[in-house]
């Protein structure tokens, strides 16, 4: 048990859901990879807090800062999802891209 | 020794999962694979010593996936994975700029000067949270709160029925949509 281990495996849940939230056509499953994107941030503000400066509370801050981070990327995606559902019954983001032209 | 191995666990099966959540057909088994995944971060937090953090992670995840199972059943063509389908769209540039970002990150995480561990951990980190939460990082804490209220004021005008884009008559006091929708002047 490392920091380094701690960062390469928050880098490689970050990485996962990036390539999630560049690839899927579904506004849901682009959600998911944004979700994945925050737990690699969470891993990652928890091993630098305890492996460099588990005194200052500073770290544990940055966690909860991710956590309602989390949170309120799902509450608004979803309404934005409901909100385009409405008006274009669209649910896929190649389909939402009337700012396009 | 054991938190070694709880930490290998817990990663391979956190990466695994994540892997996972996006080669599944059935949206609920993503789902499931997301929830597996965040959970194993929340373990990951508690291997370090952050207790309350890691259950608050461990609830919060259980509940929010909860949530996206039923958004999922209400928005997906495709929720029970019936019929396989790739819903991607530029996989293999996607690819490319994931393995760009994960190589730069490893390289700097594994070439980086990491400074010393300064301190030790408090007896109770959680107290240490909420002293630090309810003092120094107070203007942090209002500023959460803020933001969660304007999510929930947001997410409000976001999904009730009537849009700010939809018109509805000259007086704009209609109850229903006129005409395909658009702007206010149309």
């Amino acid at each position: 048990m490392s920091l380094e281990l701690f960062l390469l495996l928050a880098a490689a849940l970050f990485c996962i859901g990036l390539f999630g939230a560049l690839t899927q056509q579904s506004i849901v499953m682009l959600m998911m990879g944004l979700e994945l994107m925050l737990g690699g941030l969470i891993v990652g503000a928890a091993a630098v807090w305890h492996f460099i400066a588990p005194a200052a509370a500073d770290g544990q801050v940055l966690i909860v800062i991710a956590v309602t981070v989390m949170a309120v990327e799902m509450a608004v995606g979803f309404a934005v999802i409901t909100a385009l559902f409405r008006a274009r019954e669209v649910d896929i983001t190649d389909m939402a891209a009337e700012l396009r032209e | 020794m054991l938190t070694d191995v709880t930490f290998w666990v817990l990663a391979v099966l956190a990466i695994a999962a994540g892997v996972m959540v996006f080669r599944f057909d059935s949206m609920a088994r993503a789902t499931y694979a997301l929830l597996t995944s965040l959970l194993c971060v929340g373990g990951e937090v508690l291997l370090l010593g952050l207790d309350y953090l890691g259950v608050v992670i461990v609830l919060m995840m259980t509940i929010e996936m909860a949530i996206m199972a039923v958004f999922m059943v209400m928005y997906m063509m495709n929720p029970a994975g019936l019929m396989p389908m790739t819903m991607v769209h530029n996989a293999k540039g996607a690819a490319a700029i994931c393995l760009v970002v994960f190589a730069a990150l490893a390289t700097g995480i594994l070439l980086a000067p990491w400074p010393e561990r300064r301190g030790k951990p408090p007896a109770d980190p959680t107290k240490a949270l909420g002293m630090s939460l309810m003092g120094p990082q107070m203007l942090t804490m209002m500023t959460l709160g803020m933001a969660l209220f304007a999510t929930i004021v947001g997410t409000v005008v976001l999904a009730t029925r009537r849009g700010r884009y939809d018109r509805f008559g000259d007086d704009l006091g209609g109850d229903h949509v006129v005409g395909p929708g658009g702007g206010a002047g149309r």
